[in-house]
């Protein structure tokens, strides 16, 4: 199957080709920003680099923090607490019938964990990593995962992107259009669709974990994303 | 006339008794649980019900009431108590990131009742002081621009009905039938009427650069929610939204500001909305690289799958929602579609074998939920309910196993496959999954 990652949706290039770039009268609302502002909150980082702020770490420094401020969470090797995130290991579980999604098993870009790391973590104290704490967590995580082998190899703005995950090939672009396109019949059967009467092949009731009252919602169940 | 004697309990020695027993008592409700199936409750009232009922007068037509302003923001009747949103704790690790169900056995039309619309957060609602927020518009344009809410309130308005559904609307039953209730297998969605600035005109103010190809909206929540979204919808009908059902925002609902994308997965509709970012690629952020992909069978996995395709739900019967008794019924759900509006509504009493078209009542807009209505005489027999939904692009909701087909088990997200009623004659009603 060809799965090209900048395959476009049929309806989104409808809209792609009539978009034109918006030169409409202004109607002078609001204010410039000021560049101190936007780097206040302009914190993003993209796959390629840009918007990594100056900084550098190591997993070495970074297994220091990552104990502190990460572990009771994520377990001291990010094998993750209780149902909390597990963010390493998984490799070779995506096809398998309980896939392990981990930074190693599964993200595609480095990128991502640096922003994200920054933006939103520790949970209930974000935005509390300087950059280099969070080169460091970013480049111990890389450790955990076995895509550094080196802990002292240091991980800074410069070096950063260059660093591969190994799932990074594995996502293409929607595809529902073209690969479920049997699901646009328009006109379905409505008389004699099945060749006998129906049959039940599963019961919630049976399962039986759907919440009853306050004791019982804590009933253990797989957990989901 | 003479007066109705209670029915006995249709839905049997079962832990749901157990389930509604708890919520009158939560909620001081009594008898009145209508399509809650709450007997039990009504035949230990009957006594002190009497008393209200032909021939003697009902003690609310003898003295008076509460005068006006007893409630400056009115509630639900304390009859109704019952009707809220609920949560099921083992689905994630925190209640701060997390999710509540829209009660849609309690609920008719289309309009989705502030208080009660599903709540998704990832770092708890954020409270919000208006007078110090603030919307930046930056990178690839002319004039980077700061906003305040007032700011944004002197921009043209418009009005717009649309439903929001997340992405995991269902995800808990890619496996099989798992939840016992419409409200925790298809309540992750609602609808409300927004109000708001399209971005497109937001976007003409700061003045784009030929160059700028996506955005990056920004939450102000703990999370701060990214989220990477193509320049061609916000251009489209992406809204700026400030007021939902005519009264602003409510915290939970990302007060004072909120994205509104019609017709996509909610996690894109970021709330608490402080900042949008125009560049000219993706930036692949964690809510859509490590969440909001679909793991496909052979390991690869999709990434964008920003429209929720068409689906529908029997919201009445349903396992939260028996049927009272044999003869004359109303069956009630909704229906909607992300890639435009509800072109009709099938429905099936044998599990799919044979469909009759239903009747949809009330308005059919684009992208937004659809209301439709069956009605039939039961004989008591079991039946196996479903319902078809199809839109005006021709797509037809498939079952559950033509997805499986196409997806396997572990994609997640976007499961708008057929859902089955098993009617049991008691009229009891369970969810299952039929072949």
């Amino acid at each position: 199957m060809s799965r090209s990652r900048n395959l476009i949706p049929a309806a989104l290039s409808a809209i792609l080709f009539a978009a034109t770039p918006v030169a409409a009268e202004r109607l002078n609302i609001g204010r410039a920003a000021t560049p101190e502002e936007i780097k206040g909150w302009d914190i993003d980082v993209r796959p390629d680099g840009q918007g990594l702020p100056v900084g550098k770490g190591t997993a070495a420094l970074g297994e220091t923090i990552f104990q502190e401020r990460c572990a009771s969470c994520h377990g001291e090797f990010g094998e993750g607490a209780g149902r909390w995130p597990e963010l390493a290991g998984g490799s070779g579980t995506l096809k398998s019938e309980n896939p392990v999604k981990t930074i190693g098993s599964y993200w595609p870009y480095v990128s991502t964990v640096f922003d994200f790391v920054h933006r939103a973590m520790p949970f209930g104290a974000a935005q509390t990593l300087t950059p280099d704490e969070t080169y460091s967590v970013t480049a111990y995580l890389l450790y955990l995962n076995d895509i550094l082998k080196d802990q002292d190899f240091e991980v800074n703005e410069k070096n950063l992107a260059s660093i591969r995950l190994p799932n990074e090939k594995n996502f293409f672009m929607d595809d529902r259009e073209t690969a479920e396109k049997e699901f646009w019949t328009a006109k379905p059967c409505m008389t004699n669709c099945l060749p006998k009467e129906a049959t039940i092949t599963s019961h919630a009731r049976i399962l039986d974990v759907t919440p009853d009252k306050a004791a019982d919602s804590a009933k253990k169940a797989p957990p989901v994303q | 006339m003479s007066e109705p004697k209670p029915r006995p309990d249709p839905s049997g020695p079962t832990s749901r008794r157990s389930f509604l027993r708890t919520s009158l008592a939560l909620g001081g409700a009594v008898g009145a649980g209508v399509g809650t199936g709450a007997f039990a409750g009504r035949a230990a009232a009957a006594a002190t019900e009497a008393k209200n009922l032909p021939p003697n007068v009902p003690e609310w037509s003898q003295s008076l009431g509460d005068g006006v302003v007893s409630r400056p923001y009115g509630r639900p009747s304390k009859f109704e108590a019952d009707v809220i949103r609920r949560d099921v704790e083992w689905l994630t690790a925190s209640r701060q990131s997390s999710v509540s169900f829209t009660p849609l056995h309690q609920l008719e039309g289309i309009i989705t009742p502030n208080g009660l619309g599903f709540e998704r957060h990832h770092g708890g609602i954020a409270e919000i002081d208006p007078a110090e927020h603030r919307l930046m518009i930056h990178g690839l344009v002319e004039k980077p621009l700061m906003l305040t809410l007032e700011d944004i309130k002197r921009f043209p308005r418009v009005n717009r009905i649309a439903f929001l559904e997340c992405a995991a609307n269902s995800g808990m039953e890619w496996k099989g039938a798992q939840l016992n209730g419409c409200q925790f297998t298809h309540g992750m969605i609602h609808c409300v009427m927004y109000t708001g600035v399209p971005l497109k005109r937001l976007l003409e103010e700061a003045g784009l650069k030929t160059n700028a190809k996506w955005l990056l909206p920004e939450g102000a929540d703990a999370s701060a929610m990214t989220r990477s979204v193509p320049i061609e919808k916000a251009l489209d009908d992406a809204i700026v939204a400030y007021a939902m059902n005519g009264e602003a925002l409510y915290p939970e609902h990302g007060y004072p500001l909120r994205l509104v994308l019609p017709g996509w997965q909610g996690n894109m509709w970021v709330k608490w909305l402080r900042r949008i970012k125009v560049g000219d690629e993706p930036w692949h952020t964690r809510e859509e690289t490590s969440k909001y992909t679909a793991l496909m069978p052979d390991g690869q996995a999709r990434r964008f799958t920003w429209a929720m395709d068409a689906k529908s739900v029997i919201t009445n019967p349903s396992p939260q929602a028996p049927i009272h008794g044999k003869g004359f019924t109303v069956l009630s759900g909704l229906a909607w579609s992300g890639r435009g509006a509800i072109d009709g509504v099938d429905v099936s009493l044998d599990g799919g074998r044979n469909w009759r078209a239903a009747r949809l009542d009330g308005p059919v807009l684009d992208k937004a939920l659809t209301r439709f209505y069956y009605e039939f005489d039961w004989n008591g027999e079991p039946l196996l309910l479903q319902s078809r939904a199809r839109d005006e692009t021709g797509y037809v909701q498939p079952t559950k196993a033509a997805l499986r087909q196409h997806r396997g088990l572990n994609s997640i997200y976007h499961n708008n496959g057929i859902q089955t009623w098993h009617v049991l004659p008691t009229g009891e009603i369970e969810n299952v999954e039929v072949a």
